[in-house]
């Protein structure tokens, strides 16, 4: 009891001293860049303002939050630690393991009905279109890029670049010749997998974080000719007037042979927004689907095989060249897909769009979502893109920070400190096991530790 | 001829920059295998703390001697980009030591967006300029009106870069911390065994990395004059270059790797694109690590089976 | 058609260096069909670089390795193979295959040579089932039309994954690791996974397997079992063995050829009592000079 007593003294009193540590550091971390504002004035002149109350508030919340880590949260975490590990997972874990999939299926299937329910035709067409079309476009993407970095262990850090392929090749070729969203899907597929490959050959024999950084080159080189080859690119001012998707032959406008008319609707914008909507759904499915499959078949498994050990595949008689390369091939093909959905949605493309931070998001949901994990990459995209989507909607904060508080700046600053606290508290991403492709009684998952996580 | 000359000059003052941040990218790789994605952001931090150091500097306190405002602001963004370095380590990287390799880099880049950011919001969006710090010139050769300079400007950066050099190369090679950190990098468990503390070992790795890419940063500011948020990223991948191409973990590769990206890059835009000038270092990237990957001076990376 | 006895295996004047380093230096020697070659030496004496060689890992300085499948009368079209450039012929059902011309994974595709690691190299966080269905990736490939067919769920490709099974349980019973087909192989305890590494490598289905130290780290019983396991896989499915190890029970045991190497030169060739009694491989094994053998051994009570 004394003895109890006693530790909780020198608790706080470490805990105080962490505190002013921590205080002082910030202190001095936020000086500079927060305490001083550098502002241009009328003359065209660079001036410096202070800001002591936001620094000193920025300060003080840090302290705080400082002294609550240590009394509240540290404990807490403590007791986490000393509870006994549960040995068997509770019935309840299974069924619900179980029906979590086809639920989540089912849900995105009816989402847009639910959102118009909720708020009518008018305020559905921002829920569909930022949060719905926005996300899936992210879900396939990492899906796509979960089969190069997730199952082959390839680190790939220049992903938009194919994504930049099958937009620009959707957008040039419709607008050129006039060929239709359906033709074109499978063309800029096969596009940007034959650039996967091609830029896939060089890179074969690095590993690890040298493939990163080459494959961010690449991407960097093809967004720079995206941008400076003028004639056929438009440069920095884009491609605008992209044929957009049509109903199966059926343009989404207000004319008389219109979606809307043609089917005695009313015309609103909304449809064609949940067209897009199922088509990126079926698209995202299509590729987890195919991802599904192919693990189960040796491919998917030279794969994983590769991820875990390039040698000893060697050894078993697997051309590796070929095994990467599919899988180059393949994580492209998917890009390219979501890459002409993009193009046709939009109607307008840059290289604005196809910058390095986009694929640092897409490696990032990946990588987030725990490695080869295909819900796990979902729940990531949810969460980081919806996240930063819903930045947008928090317009109450003005009433608390005044007019001049714009939440949407915080967006990418707020990504990248999720990004690190993530890591650092789920360095193996979200859903930690791996799924046995083949079992012989029972599907044992394996423990995330064992699984290696590419070479290098 | 005379543009060639011209270009030698600006090319050289370039790769010092690029030298500079490619040896914290060198040194930290070297001892963790990390590439910190973060490390370009972090030069970017270091030039707006020594834009913030300068304005005080000269419109507040109103000193007029631009060799001690020079010098002050060094020193401050010396030391503050240091803390800045250190806790991102603290905080960010170890915490994922020993766990698996994809977190650190991920972390990293989720850093860099941080940082980036970061100053984004607190600084503005918009380009900072502030007048030249240092004017004059000397005039090397005049030919038919092409005049070849050679800037104070740029002097200060050679000389300053030769300095800090010879002070660094000191430091790692002949003191216990550069002892320390060579043992660290061979096995850090075996240096942990023999009495080295691998923690401090590579935080103070952080801390070095870090001043020296304040010295880049404050260099960049003098030289263009102007910083923005975004100028952490080409600079970093570039210095990254630098590095590969002079053979990661090698400190004098480093450097000779920054003078040479520095030269590509200036006489790419002189002779032939300025457009395409980011084109020619990435494309340099890409080339020295499929054909060269163990770089100029780096040991060569045998598969052992 | 293969007749126990024959040449399987033919090394030549095999040279390797590494920049100043002779890891192997004019090697030459032959294994049979049927029977396990013991290759042993001291540490560094250049065993592994050997097996890298044969397994297409490292191309030989100079040399040529040589092997065949089937009738050893295709081994007369040696020299006229070697001159045409190729990496191999083949004659109805034999054929004849220069290693040295081959890349790794062809060694193990098309020349049917497998291996195992010294270091083991299993892949953990892949099951036990797992390991041995990546062991039969390129008949898997094949019947699952390279893709293709097993995309769109064909049954003859669930016909072929399921023979495939089929033989990897067969292993797992050989091996005793039946039971643990479905746990992670990076969970096995130390001597299960070198087990797991050979049963591995059969399921290539090879005619020639090379083991790296099959039996370090094993107890005395795991060795003994070991030693079964490899007479029965000679013995059951005529496929012969090239083992590398220092455990002399084994290798004196179980082989029936033994190759000795010392500094990568070849000092001892034969029978294993005929090479036990070899003053030279004592001399090495002791690390003394030879005329000193006597002595020394004398010491030492041999
Ligand atoms: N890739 C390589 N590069 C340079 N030297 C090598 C390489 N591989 C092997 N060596 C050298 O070749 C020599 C022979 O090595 P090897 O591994 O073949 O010996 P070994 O007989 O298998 O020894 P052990 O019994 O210890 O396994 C050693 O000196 C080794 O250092
Ligand atoms: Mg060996």
């Amino acid at each position: 009891m004394t003895e109890g007593a006693a530790n909780q003294r020198i608790d706080t009193v470490a805990a105080l001293r962490d505190a002013a540590i921590t205080t002082l550091l910030a202190f001095g971390l936020f000086l500079p860049l927060i305490g001083f504002h550098t502002v241009t004035n009328i003359r065209n002149e660079l001036e410096l303002d202070t800001r002591w109350p936001l620094l000193f508030s920025i300060v003080a919340v840090v302290g705080v939050a400082r002294l609550a880590y240590s009394f509240l949260l540290a404990p807490w975490l403590e007791r986490i630690k000393l509870r006994p590990m549960a040995t068997t997972t509770p019935a309840w874990r299974a069924t619900f393991g179980k029906w979590f999939v086809p639920f989540c299926i089912g849900f995105v299937i009816v989402y847009p009905a639910i959102i118009i329910a909720a708020t009518g035709f008018g305020g559905a067409l921002k829920w569909v279109d930022n949060f719905g079309i926005q996300i899936l476009i992210y879900v396939m993407l990492g899906w796509g890029l979960n089969i190069v970095v997730g199952l082959a262990g390839l680190l790939d850090l220049g992903y938009v670049a194919f994504y930049a392929v099958g937009a620009y090749a959707y957008a040039l070729l419709a607008k050129e010749f006039g060929f239709s969203f359906w033709i074109l899907l499978p063309l800029a597929g096969v596009m940007s997998s034959f650039w996967g490959i091609l830029l896939g050959f060089p890179v074969l024999r690095l590993r690890g974080d040298y493939l990163a950084i080459v494959t961010l080159a690449f991407g960097e080189i093809i967004r720079i000719v995206l941008v400076n080859w003028v004639d056929v690119t438009n440069g920095y001012a884009g491609i605008s007037g992209i044929p957009r998707p049509s109903f199966f032959g059926i343009p989404f406008n207000a004319n008389d042979d219109g979606f809307a008319a043609t089917f005695g609707l009313e015309f609103s914008p909304i449809y064609r927004t949940i067209f897009l909507y199922y088509l990126i759904l079926a698209l995202a499915l299509l590729t987890a689907f195919v991802t599904v499959r192919l693990r189960r078949l040796p491919v998917g498994r030279a794969w994983e095989a590769l991820r875990e050990d390039e040698i000893a595949c060697r050894s078993l008689g697997i051309n590796t060249t070929h095994t990467k390369l599919t899988a180059f091939g393949m994580g492209a093909m998917f890009a390219g897909f979501a890459g002409s959905f993009f193009a046709a949605r939009q109607g307008f493309i840059s290289p604005e769009s196809f910058t390095f931070l986009e694929s640092a998001t897409i490696l990032a949901i990946v990588v987030l979502g725990g490695m080869g994990s295909q819900i796990g990459v979902a729940i990531a995209a949810i969460a980081m893109i919806g996240g930063t989507e819903i930045m947008r909607e928090l317009d109450f904060l003005k009433q608390i920070f005044g007019e001049s508080f714009d939440p949407t700046q915080y967006r990418m600053l707020l990504f990248g400190f999720a990004m690190v606290i993530i890591m650092v508290l789920r360095p193996r991403g979200l859903i930690s096991t791996r799924a046995p492709s083949v079992f012989l009684k029972e599907p044992k998952p394996v423990p995330v530790d064992l699984v290696k996580q590419g070479h290098g | 001829m005379e543009v060639f000359l011209q270009q030698l000059i600006n090319g050289i003052t370039l790769g010092s920059i690029y030298g500079l941040i490619a040896i914290g990218y060198t040194m930290v790789f070297g001892i963790i295998g990390m590439v910190n994605f973060a490390h370009g952001d972090v030069f970017m931090v270091a030039a707006f703390v020594a834009l913030v150091a300068f304005l005080i500097l000269t419109t507040w306190l109103g000193i007029s001697s631009i060799a001690v405002a020079l010098f002050i602001v060094l020193i401050v963004a010396m030391l503050f980009t240091s803390l800045v370095n250190w806790i991102i380590e603290r905080l960010a990287y170890r915490p994922l030591r020993g766990s698996f390799r994809l977190a650190p880099l991920i972390s990293a880049i989720g850093m860099s967006i941080f940082l980036s950011n970061f100053v984004q919001v607190s600084q503005g969006p918009r380009n900072k300029a502030i007048p030249p710090m240092v004017q004059g010139d000397f005039v090397l050769v005049t030919h038919n009106d092409y005049a070849v300079t050679l800037s104070f400007k740029q002097l200060i950066i050679w000389g300053v870069t030769a300095v800090l050099l010879v002070c660094f190369w000191y430091l790692v090679a002949r003191t216990r911390l550069g002892r320390a950190q060579r043992a660290c990098e061979q096995d850090q468990r075996m240096a942990a065994l023999v009495g080295v503390n691998v923690d401090q070992t590579i935080s103070l790795t952080f801390v070095i990395a870090a001043a020296l890419a304040a010295v880049a940063g404050t260099m960049y500011l003098m030289y263009y004059g102007v910083v923005s948020f975004s100028d952490g990223f080409v600079p970093g991948v570039k210095a990254f270059t630098a590095a590969v191409l002079g053979g990661i973990g090698s400190l004098p590769g480093a450097v000779i790797g920054g003078l040479l990206i520095g030269l590509i890059e200036t006489m790419w835009s002189a002779y032939f694109s300025i457009d395409y000038k980011d084109v020619a270092a990435f494309s340099v990237l890409a080339i020295t690590l499929i054909f060269l990957p163990q770089g100029l001076f780096g040991r060569p990376d045998v598969e052992k089976v | 058609m293969t007749i126990a006895g024959d040449i399987l295996l033919r090394v030549e004047h095999l040279t390797m260096r590494f920049g100043g380093l002779v890891a192997v230096d004019d090697l030459s020697f032959e294994a049979r069909q049927g029977e396990i070659t013991a290759l042993i030496g001291p540490n560094g004496a250049g065993k592994t670089t050997v097996f890298n060689c044969i397994t297409g890992f490292y191309k030989p300085s100079e040399g040529r390795i040589g092997l065949c499948h089937g009738d050893a009368a295709i081994w007369s079209e040696l020299d006229a193979l070697t001159d045409s450039g190729k990496r191999g012929i083949t004659r109805g059902d034999s054929g004849l295959y220069l290693l040295e011309r081959m890349p790794d994974y062809l060694v193990t595709q098309n020349a049917r040579v497998a291996r195992t690691f010294q270091n083991i190299r299993l892949f953990p966080g892949m099951t036990v089932l797992e390991n041995l269905l990546v062991a039969q990736h390129n008949a898997l490939m094949v019947a699952s039309g390279y893709t293709l067919f097993g995309i769109f769920g064909l049954p003859s490709y669930h016909r072929a994954e399921r023979a495939s099974v089929e033989k990897a349980r067969d292993w797992l019973n050989r091996v005793g690791l039946i039971h643990r087909a479905d746990d992670p192989a990076g969970d096995l305890p130390y001597g299960d996974q070198r087990r797991l590494e050979i049963a591995r490598a059969m399921c290539t289905d090879p005619v020639l397997l090379c083991l790296d130290e099959p039996a370090a780290g094993l107890n005395p019983r795991e060795s003994a079992q070991l030693n079964e396991l490899l007479m029965s896989i000679g013995n059951e499915h005529g496929i012969s063995i090239l083992l590398i190890e220092h455990d002399m029970s084994v290798v004196m045991e179980i082989s029936d050829h033994v190759v000795v190497l010392d500094y990568g030169i070849k000092i001892s060739d034969g029978a294993p009592d005929v090479v036990r009694n070899d003053p030279k491989v004592i001399a090495a094994y002791l690390g003394v000079p030879d005329h000193e053998v006597e002595k020394v051994g004398a010491e030492i009570g041999l």
